[in-house]
């Protein structure tokens, strides 16, 4: 073994595997950065280039790519309110919030440590417990996943500020829209009037640029003549204050790493959805819940932990059982065959030194996510000085790049647009946009788990907890539901 | 901006000069002196893209221009094999279409057909396996049917894709092949093989009938089993899975297959540089390399065969799917 870890010491430390690794961590950085870019399409455009190299350089440049790109999305989503890649999604609005309060500095100080310290924790249970916790994951079937999906429909309702009939509002439309498309379970055509790409429904990205960052530029286009510069001009000190942060939310960092992890490890389930459940689990379990939206960094500091954490996370059933964790590792299963590093509980064996390395291309990604991260940070500032007029419509040209790269095709475009006006009229009325993107996330995992569940069990429900792990979790639904319901309805009571 | 514009500048006044000759012989001598456009139906990271973009890496280095695929999803393949038929047939645009164009039109699901396209190589077949969870009590495909015909209609549920997939089609035709009802296993729909892989572990379902390459990573880690292959020979890289012909006597095969195709109405002359860069495609080290890596089987048809190939499959198809049920009543 030792000789193993040596080797893969050797093989990391090579000039051409280090180049290779510096190049993909800025070729991640910009990707994670510009809206409508995903860590997934890093992926997806790398692996042409890794064809032609060997394992443990192709492997690198995914790993790394994809740890900056998660990381560096959280940039535009502080300082222009534009998620750069759906994992900043969860908390783009108290990012921006944060930043209108002058907290620029702080947040993206918080958002990068925190991404490193959270990236580590993930990579440190990919090596330690990789097989034990690959063995809980791949005892998920569709009943676990349906009261997976409750559990995080229910965020909806920690992560809406303000009124929860506003926020189930904002949900439902969610849910309802992402019901266009093809049915999951029957495979029949729904709400789509014979148009081809409503056939394939309504993709969630340029849908999710649509309602941020589009809503946000009319909103900018509004008051483009008065106060001439977006949020504030200068990015100081990062790194100031980080301490008081770090003292008094440390157990937010342990509980988002360790929740990012986990749900990284479950199939199907990715960076996203940690971010998301993570900021619900933040506000469920503060001291000062009333804060959050306002611009509280609490939050923040869980979910940017999580959503790092879940891409080692997603690793482990990967290489275990080759069962994608989220959609970056499933392209990565296809580089693992083509390397000739079949996933397997053998490929711990067969090959220990390239899974080794692969390990230590992680630890080294996120450490230099440190430097590069504040090199980005430092020269993203620069968008802050452009004047607003100039400003806005760059920013459009981005959103519209990005909307076209998810379908290829001008629906996303299109999308996008009809999206803006719709997440604009409905934060003029007080509705929160980010259940919308919630619901259309979980929507179809919630329909297909349930479909399948009831096809599976010849439509008994009781099957839904007769499993161990279903049973728990069905539970625990239900006694949060119980719990929330109670809430809502004690002060009704007293006031009679 | 420059170069662009000077490089126009006399495409045109070349195009003025040689007005009297014949243009298209001009442009198609050329070809391709663009970059051109390889859709994809299937998602980034699937087996239909790791195909089509090795496909893509090699065509670019033999024909000199950038071959850039491009993934058009979703639709269960409707959006991607509707975009390689609607787009202009000048070569610029080609595509990867998959088993799904010979059943999409039979469910309703869209108005294409195999021949809505200009065939130019079928390049990839893979054909069906039986797979059961390790701990199955059925060791041999000869146990698992008897179990099958003696369980109640619908007691017993099997997976691999969506409803009407290719991989339920093979269920359905193993079943009838065995004097079975098309139901008598029910159907749980999955978002592919990985999916459906992962539910026979878990043991939500007791079959999944994907190809024995999809399922090879639970195999390799002791979770499932491959009890036949549905096909008329053993899969050299899986030498101990017997077929169903030697195991029950059953002569039944489908498969799902890849193959690149074009708008319908492209020159003779494109036509003919793209099959043979195709061919040579498929005869390159690198693609059989890559594909006896990811176990995916290899067939080569030249435009003809596969014409034809598509043509037997579309009839076997709808006969299958209206047996079945699955097809939408005219």
């Amino acid at each position: 073994m030792s000789s193993a870890i040596l080797a893969a010491f050797g093989l990391v430390f090579d000039p051409y595997v280090l180049t290779v690794i510096l190049l993909s961590a800025i070729f991640g950085l910009f990707v994670g950065a510009m809206p409508g870019l995903t860590a997934t399409m890093a992926t997806a455009l790398l692996v042409p280039v890794t064809f032609f190299m060997s394992p443990v350089p192709a492997l690198g440049a995914i790993v790394t790519a994809t740890a900056m790109a998660i990381f560096a999305g959280d940039i535009p989503a502080a300082m222009l309110r534009m998620p750069g890649t759906p994992a900043s999604a969860a908390y783009t609005d108290e990012s921006y919030a944060m930043s209108r309060k002058g907290q620029l500095e702080l947040n993206l100080g918080v958002n990068l440590v925190f991404s490193v310290l959270g990236g580590l924790i993930g990579v440190l249970v990919l090596i330690l417990a990789a097989p034990s916790l690959a063995e809980l994951a791949i005892n998920f079937s569709s009943f676990e996943y349906f009261w997976l999906a409750c559990l995080g429909l229910t965020c909806a309702i920690f992560i809406s500020t303000g009124d929860p009939v506003k926020g189930f509002l904002s949900l439902f439309v969610g849910l309802a829209i992402g019901c266009i498309g093809i049915d999951p379970a029957a495979g029949y055509p729904r709400f789509t009037f014979g148009n081809v790409d409503l056939m394939s429904g309504i993709n969630f990205i340029p849908t999710m640029i649509g309602v941020f960052a589009v809503s946000e530029l009319m909103r900018g286009v509004m008051t483009v003549d008065q106060a001439g510069r977006p949020v504030q001009e200068k990015v100081g000190a990062l790194f100031r204050g980080l301490g008081e942060v770090t003292r008094k939310y440390w157990t937010n960092f342990l509980r988002g790493s360790a929740v990012g992890t986990l749900i990284g490890a479950l199939p199907g389930a990715g960076a996203d959805i940690a971010a998301w459940v993570s900021y619900a689990m933040a506000k469920r379990f503060s001291k000062e819940p009333e804060k959050f939206g306002t611009g509280h960094i609490e939050g923040i500091v869980e979910s940017t932990s999580a959503n790092n954490s879940a891409i080692g996370g997603a690793w482990i059933p990967a290489l275990v059982f080759g069962i994608p964790g989220d959609s970056i590792t499933a392209i990565v299963i296809g580089v693992l065959y083509m390397k000739g590093m079949n996933p397997g509980p053998t490929v711990f064996l067969e090959n220990p030194q390239l899974i080794y390395a692969v390990f230590i291309i992680f630890i080294l990604a996120n450490l230099l996510m440190l430097p590069l991260g504040y090199a980005a940070i430092r020269g993203a500032r620069h968008l802050l000085a452009i004047p607003k007029n100039v400003l806005l419509p760059i920013i459009l040209l981005f959103c519209v790049v990005g909307s076209f790269a998810m379908t290829n095709s001008p629906y996303g475009i299109v999308l996008m647009l009809i999206f803006g006006v719709v997440g604009w009229l409905m934060e003029e009325n007080g509705i929160p946009v980010a259940p919308l993107i919630l619901g259309l996330v979980l929507g179809e995992l919630l329909e297909h788990s349930f479909m399948t569940s009831m096809i599976k069990s010849d439509g008994e429900f009781l099957v839904f907890f007769q499993r161990p792990i279903a049973g728990l979790l069905g539970a625990l639904t239900l006694t949060t539901w119980g719990l929330m319901l109670w809430r809502g309805l004690r002060p009704a009571r007293a006031a009679i | 901006m420059r170069i662009n514009r000077r490089h126009m500048l006399s495409g045109i006044s070349a195009a003025g000069l040689a007005s009297g000759l014949s243009l298209p012989a001009i442009g198609q001598a050329r070809y391709p002196n663009r970059p051109v456009t390889l859709v994809c139906p299937w998602g980034a990271g699937g087996g239909t893209d790791a195909t089509a973009r090795i496909v893509a890496a090699i065509l670019e280095k033999d024909l000199g221009q950038p071959f850039n695929v491009v993934n058009r999803t979703g639709g269960s393949g409707v959006v991607g094999h509707s975009a390689i038929a609607t787009a202009a047939p000048d070569g610029y645009t080609i595509g990867m279409i998959t088993v799904e164009i010979t059943m999409m039109h039979h469910q309703g699901l869209t108005e294409l057909k195999p021949d809505s396209y200009t065939p130019l190589a079928l390049m990839n077949v893979d054909p069906p396996g039986v797979q059961v969870n390790a701990n199955s009590p059925h060791k041999t495909i000869k146990e698992l049917a008897d179990a099958v015909k003696a369980a109640p209609p619908g007691r017993m549920k099997a997976s691999g894709t969506g409803q009407g997939g290719i991989w339920h089609l093979a269920l359905i035709g193993w079943l009838q092949a065995m004097g079975l009802r098309p139901d008598h296993v029910a159907w749980v729909p999955s978002n592919g093989a990985a999916p459906a892989m992962q539910d026979l572990a878990a043991g939500g379902v007791d079959i999944v009938t994907c190809s024995v390459p999809e399922a090879k990573a639970m195999i390799d880690a002791g979770r499932a089993r491959s009890l036949a292959v549905m096909a008329p020979q053993r899969n050299p890289q899986f030498r101990d899975v017997p077929t169903l012909n030697e195991a029950l006597g059953i002569n039944y095969s489908v498969g799902a297959w890849r193959g690149i195709a074009a708008p319908k109405g492209i020159s003779a002359d494109i036509n003919n540089t793209l099959v043979a860069a195709l061919k040579k495609a498929y005869d390159s080290k690198e693609f059989q390399e890559f594909m006896a890596n990811r176990g995916f089987g290899t067939t080569w048809a030249d435009p003809a065969g596969f014409a034809a190939y598509m043509a037997e499959g579309d009839r076997a198809m709808g006969a299958a799917m209206t047996a079945a049920g699955l097809a939408k009543r005219a």
